[in-house]
This record gives structure tokens, C-alpha cells and sequence, in this order.
């Protein structure tokens, strides 16, 4: 037999097994759907797996460039993803994130956490002593309309439900807040000197505001305006920071082969923490839409309001909101 | 002349790699503009359908008063179509959109399954990153510039984006499968192929691509008759591909 002849007679011989790629093919599709909770389905995806692995292989040496190629390419492709990743319930992926997912890189990046949280603590104290016994200086971290404000004995937040609406207030901060925590993560990937920054300057902003206030004897008032969205919110910045920090000293530090693999991965990890981050600041502009500027609300029901929400972040990051601790002992 | 492919190569159990061709500049731009008209479209629906039925008469003025219930059922349901459009869809239908399954695409994790829920959320918060400073310039530098064509937000999730070959069918296996004829794997194909396009060729076009594939592969011309000329080059095909 010739070469040409030996050739169609392998490629004829492979061509007939078409039956069994369609039938292989459409179980398949059936278990990445869903659709089957067949057992039999199920135990013949492997058998699949290696006879589409093993007919792509002379697909590729006898038909290189044919439709039958392309075919056996994408259901083997398609089989490999259902063998190696199961069917897709939307409600188990977003379990399996919150449950596990998020609370293990928050354990991961706990010296991370703590380390940002120290700096921001700092920054403030820093901030306060500072315009506490230079006054002047707040002119370097507020606006001129700001301090003219105060000292006029008001505070900004004054009447800001007469401008803004709450709904329109609400979508205005969170958007805001969600940037600014973007923005923290992503000035890590400064070699984590970005997040520094950030997080000091915002650090050293809050405690100058709060000094200045506090000479003008606004102090109690604007803590009663922060406490209710504050807690979470500048948690929030703290974790943001975390992450981009991580992210940071994996391209100062290297812990894999390449500097741009490690941040891959670093990014990978510590991205999804963000995902908690952005949720839990819709709930902060909330907060501070609603809550925040209505004078309707006693200073107790802030303060709750402010715990509840610290508390309910913490169950969150911890996995506990999504029974953690139960499936732990299970 | 356009670059080859660039292919997604997953080692796999069995010896054989699973390749997946990654998707360029011009498939991601195809796609995103699709989805971003139809969540255009959507949203303005929403609003539109919205403030006739908040207003009760042809009019989609905001009310003169801040009020709850026009930013509750109006703006907020269409803002949240614009916004979430990705996010929602993204998980729902498993890395893809309407957007990406129009334009042939799909996302993938780098081990070539489907992404986790986690890497859909993660990109997607990144697209705020990549959406800077406008028109997602930061997103489409990084699309140019990486080898595997990836936004920020990919490289933070661990996605890319690839071709679909779910549209890639198999030729009709009776006609495909070659004899000891003169028919080789290809030409059984192209054959088939020809056969499986007859109904949606004009007469002038069946008969001049009829006639190129029995040249090339040794086929004989219909004898003429009085019969349906069409019938007498689909049967002479026919007669090819089943030749032994």
C-alpha cells in the first residue's frame, strides 16, 4: 500500500468514528449545563476525555487543516473543562467565595491588614497633633470653603439632604468610596509605595479635619456624622490598602519565577478581596446617604448602626455570614 | 495579511494539549461594542418605559421635587442595567454575554475552564481601572500590548478571552468519510460541505463550484438530459463522495 492510500485509509477509519464524537460531544454538553444528573453520563465523561483526546491527536497528523479538526478541537476542549471544573450553579460559585475564598485571603493578608491599619492609625494621630498645634497648617489637607464653614460654627454636612437628595447622595459617595478603594489597591502595584502614600495622606486628612473641628468645638457632631458609615468605610480603605500592598511586595519580592508571574498571582489572590470591598461600600453609601446627614437620627442608632454594620463586616470577611464555622465541624 | 492566532495551549492528563485560539484587539472591541449597545438599549428602555408610566403622560421630565420614587423605579433599575450589565450576565451565562456569543468569544480561566465566580467579579471590578481615563483607554493599551491581548482587569483575575468553536460542526459523516477512490479526507470535506450549502447557492453558483470540485478530484460531468440539470450535478457529487 501506497503512502496516499495508507493515508486515506487511516483518515477514512478516523472519519467513522464521527458517531462517537457526537455522542461523546453531546454528553458533554449535557453534564457542563446541568441538564444531567445522570450517573452513567457522568462516568462516561473520562472514556470521552481519552478518545476524543486520542482521535484530536491523529485529527491533528492526518487533517491538519479540515473541519473535523476543529470539531474534535472544540469538544475535547469542551470536555476538558467539565472534567476539570464540574457543572456551574451560580449560587454554589458565589457560596464558595464568600464562604471560603474571601475569608482565606483576608487570612493570608491579615499582617498586611494589620500593617495598613497601624499606618492609617499613625498617619491620623499624626495628622491631629499636627494641625492641633499648628492650626494653620489645615489649610494644607482642606478645601478654603471648608474651613470658612467651620469657622463660621457649622459643619459642611450641615443641610445636605436640603441639596442632595439621599438616593442621589447615596450613588454619588459610593461611587466615590469604590474609586478611592480601587485607586488604594492599584497604588500598590507602585511597589506597594502608592498604597503608602494613600493611605497616609488620607490618614493624615481625617485627623487634621477632626483637630480643627474639635478647636472650633465641632468635634462631638461630626463624630456623630461619621460614626454610622465611618467604621466600615475606613476598614474598608485599610483593606484595600492590604491588598495593594501584597501586591506590592510580590513585585518587590518575587516569590515565583518571574516578577510579572508573581504579581499575577499576587493580584489574582488579593483581588478578590476587593469584591467584599466594593459590596460592603454600597452599604456604607447607603449609610451615609440616609443615615448620615439626617439630623432625625439620635446619636444612639448611629452608633448602632455603625457596630452593626463593623460586626456585620467582620462575619463577612471571617466567612461566618455563610456558615463557615458549620461547615468547618460538618 | 492578519497575524495567526495566538493559541491558549493547556497541558492536559492525557499527553495532548487543549488549544484555544485567543481572541485580538478586534474580537474584544466587536464584542464589547455589541454589549455595550444592547445595555445602552436596555437602560434607555427602562428609563423611558419608566418616566411615561411615573409621569402618566408623554413626558420624561423629572419630577420638580426630590423624590424617592422617581430615582427608586426610574433611574436606579436603568443605572443598575448599565452597570451591572457584565457583572450579572458574566455569571449568569458562565464568562460569556450576548455581546461575546454574537461575536464568537467566550472567557476562560488560564487552565482553560470556565472561570470562578470569584475571577468574573474581580474582572469586572476592574473595569474601573480599565475604563480610565475615557473610552477604556487604559484597557485597550494593555489589550495592544500584552501577548495574550488582556485588559487589567484579566491579568487581576486570571482570565482571557478566546474563539468559540461551538459553531464548529462536523461535515455530514456518511459523505465525509473518504473511500479508496480518488477522494481524500479534504476533498470528502469539501465535498460535503458543497452538498450541505446546495439549498442556500444560486443554480449558476452549485454548478460552477460542482464542476471545480469533480475536476479536481477526478469526478465526470453529469451526461446531459432532459431532466433538472441541478439534480444531475448534486447526484454526480453525491456519487463522489460515496465512491469506494
Amino acid at each position: 500500500m501506497d503512502g496516499a492510500a495508507r493515508q486515506r485509509a487511516l483518515s477514512a477509519s478516523l472519519l467513522q468514528r464521527a458517531g462517537l464524537w457526537r455522542e461523546a460531544d453531546a454528553r458533554t454538553r449535557r453534564l457542563s449545563s446541568g441538564r444531567s444528573d445522570d450517573a452513567a453520563d457522568a462516568t462516561h465523561l473520562a472514556d470521552d476525555y481519552r478518545l476524543l483526546a486520542h482521535d484530536l491527536a491523529r485529527a491533528r497528523t492526518l487533517l491538519p487543516d479540515s473541519r473535523t479538526r476543529e470539531y474534535l478541537e472544540a469538544a475535547y476542549a469542551r470536555a476538558h473543562a467539565t472534567l476539570h471544573r464540574g457543572a456551574w450553579h451560580i449560587g454554589s460559585e458565589l457560596l464558595t467565595l464568600f464562604r471560603d475564598e474571601i475569608p482565606a485571603v483576608v487570612r493570608s493578608l491579615r499582617p498586611y491588614i494589620i500593617w495598613s491599619t497601624t499606618i492609617f492609625a499613625l498617619a491620623a494621630l499624626a495628622g491631629y497633633a499636627l494641625v492641633h498645634r499648628y492650626p494653620e497648617l489645615i489649610a494644607l489637607f482642606a478645601s478654603p470653603d471648608l474651613i470658612a464653614t467651620v469657622e463660621r460654627g457649622k459643619l459642611w454636612t450641615e443641610g445636605l439632604l436640603n441639596i442632595v437628595p439621599s438616593s442621589v447622595l447615596s450613588v454619588q459617595i459610593l461611587s466615590r468610596n469604590i474609586s478611592v478603594s480601587l485607586f488604594a489597591y492599584c497604588a500598590g502595584f507602585l511597589f506597594g509605595l502608592g498604597t503608602l502614600y494613600i493611605l497616609g495622606l488620607n490618614g493624615l486628612m481625617l485627623g487634621a479635619v477632626f483637630a480643627f473641628v474639635s478647636r472650633h468645638g465641632l468635634g462631638g457632631p461630626l463624630a456623630s456624622f461619621i460614626v454610622a458609615h465611618g467604621c466600615v468605610e475606613l476598614s474598608v480603605l485599610c483593606l484595600s490598602g492590604a491588598a495593594g500592598a501584597a501586591v506590592g511586595e510580590a513585585l518587590v519580592r518575587p516569590t515565583h519565577a518571574g516578577r510579572i508571574e508573581s504579581f499575577r498571582i499576587a493580584a489574582l489572590r488579593s483581588g478578590k478581596l476587593l469584591i467584599a470591598c466594593v459590596a460592603l461600600l454600597v452599604g456604607c453609601g447607603l449609610i451615609e446617604g440616609y443615615v448620615s446627614p439626617n439630623p432625625g437620627v439620635a446619636l444612639w442608632a448611629r452608633l448602632g448602626v455603625g457596630v452593626g454594620y463593623w460586626l456585620f463586616m467582620l462575619a463577612l470577611l471571617s466567612g461566618r455570614l455563610f456558615g463557615r464555622r458549620a461547615a468547618r465541624l460538618r | 495579511m492578519s497575524a495567526p492566532l495566538r493559541d491558549l495551549t493547556v497541558d492536559s492528563v492525557t499527553g495532548i494539549d487543549v488549544s484555544l485560539p485567543v481572541a485580538g484587539p478586534g474580537a474584544r472591541a466587536y464584542a464589547f461594542l455589541l454589549d455595550w449597545h444592547i445595555r445602552l438599549i436596555v437602560a434607555l428602555a427602562w428609563f423611558v418605559v419608566g418616566a411615561l408610566l411615573y409621569n402618566g403622560r408623554p413626558s420624561l421630565a423629572p419630577p420638580l421635587s426630590n423624590d424617592a420614587r422617581w430615582f427608586g423605579t426610574v433611574v436606579a433599575p436603568a443605572l443598575a442595567i448599565y452597570f451591572l450589565y457584565h457583572c450579572v450576565l458574566e455569571l449568569a451565562m458562565r464568562g460569556s454575554t450576548p455581546g461575546k456569543r454574537m461575536a464568537g468569544v467566550r472567557l476562560v480561566a488560564r487552565d482553560g475552564g470556565s472561570p470562578s465566580a470569584g475571577a468574573l467579579l474581580t474582572r469586572n471590578v476592574f473595569r474601573l481601572v480599565d475604563s480610565l481615563p475615557l473610552c477604556y483607554g487604559v484597557g485597550l493599551i494593555s489589550v495592544v500590548l500584552t501577548r495574550d491581548h488582556l485588559r487589567i482587569g484579566d491579568m487581576a483575575a486570571g482570565t482571557l478571552l478566546v474563539f468559540e468553536r461551538a459553531e464548529a460542526r462536523l461535515p455530514g459523516s456518511a459523505a465525509a468519510a473518504p473511500g479508496a477512490g480518488h477522494l481524500d479526507a479534504a476533498g470528502a470535506e469539501i465535498v460535503a460541505e458543497l452538498l450541505e450549502r446546495w439549498s442556500t447557492l444560486t443554480p449558476e453558483a452549485r454548478q460552477r463550484l460542482a464542476r471545480q470540485v469533480l475536476e479536481r478530484y477526478g469526478g465526470g460531468e453529469p451526461a446531459a438530459s432532459g431532466g433538472d440539470p441541478d439534480a444531475a450535478w448534486r447526484a454526480e457529487l453525491e456519487r463522489l463522495a460515496s465512491s469506494r
